[in-house]
């Protein structure tokens, strides 16, 4: 029965939906990050989706092929009397946009309630199926 | 006799199983609306309708118009491109299946209108459910004729 790869199909979507708000929170809690003395800090992470083939060749699946860094420059702000301020005065934060982040956020979760809703279905469907002839 | 009985339930069996298989086409699209590249596909319900049913009694019907509309083969609407036969097309397999052009074209090339599969995938969940509903029906119909109460 074909409609059992539903399942399997929405859960791979589900899965790398979820991995994507984990990486949205992450760069919105590391909004605000301040780079250490050696002027490294938080860079913003994206998942890379791509489509992966599952049992027949209709289906197609959905997986985190990686996660990527954003490779924007560093924000630099001037704040002389902040510890972590280097000879210039400038104190550099995390390349996180919050409101990139909110938005991707809500994007994931729609995604995310979307498939949700889809294996809903199928399993009814499922169910029904199941009751045949009864 | 038997054979008259059945037939009806012998094209809603198979009704069935390309019902499941589109709503399986589009769960993936769904599930795909957000990858970047992905070509949206859907099932041509008509056309594989047709292939399941007449490939019993004329196959030599299904190699003609097969040869002959080769414009079209694979088409639900304006908007399908046609594929030309039997790409990835394994038994009883995806032959049937097309693209979807995209209406509102993005960036990323994917092609999933998330609204569009969202519609067909509830249409096609109704429709499953319509023939389930038919199923039930002959099949308690042939049980009362059987017991003969």
């Amino acid at each position: 029965m074909s409609m059992f790869s539903i399942f399997n199909v929405s859960g791979s979507a589900i899965s790398a939906q979820s991995q994507r708000l984990n990486v949205v929170a992450s760069n919105l809690a590391n909004a605000d990050a301040v780079a250490g003395p050696d002027g490294k800090g938080y860079k913003g992470r994206q998942v890379i989706f791509e489509t992966v083939p599952m049992g027949s060749d209709a289906s197609a699946g959905v997986r985190v092929s990686s996660v990527q860094e954003n490779n924007q420059p560093l924000r630099k702000m001037h704040n002389p009397g902040h510890p972590s301020a280097d000879a210039q005065g400038y104190v550099t934060h995390s390349n996180v946009n919050p409101v990139e982040e909110m938005v991707n956020m809500i994007s994931a979760s729609r995604s995310y309630q979307n498939n949700v809703e889809v294996m809903n279905t199928a399993k009814t469907l499922l169910l029904k199926t199941l009751q045949m002839g009864q | 006799m038997i054979a008259n009985m059945t037939s009806g339930l012998d094209f809603h069996s198979k009704a069935l199983v390309l019902r499941a298989e589109r709503q399986q086409v589009i769960a993936s699209n769904i599930a795909n609306a957000d990858t970047p590249g992905y070509v949206a596909r859907d099932l041509n319900f008509k056309e594989a309708m047709r292939q399941a049913t007449g490939a019993d009694s004329s196959s030599s019907l299904r190699t003609s118009s097969r040869s002959q509309g080769d414009g079209t083969h694979g088409m639900t609407h304006a908007n399908h491109i046609a594929l030309t036969g039997g790409t990835g097309g394994g038994p009883g397999g995806a032959s049937h299946l097309a693209y979807t052009v995209q209406s509102q074209p993005s960036l990323d090339g994917n092609s999933v209108d998330l609204d569009r599969e969202r519609a067909n995938f509830a249409d096609n969940a109704v429709r499953f459910e319509a023939t389930l509903r038919f199923i039930n029906g002959s099949a308690k119909g042939i049980l009362s004729a059987i017991q003969g109460q």
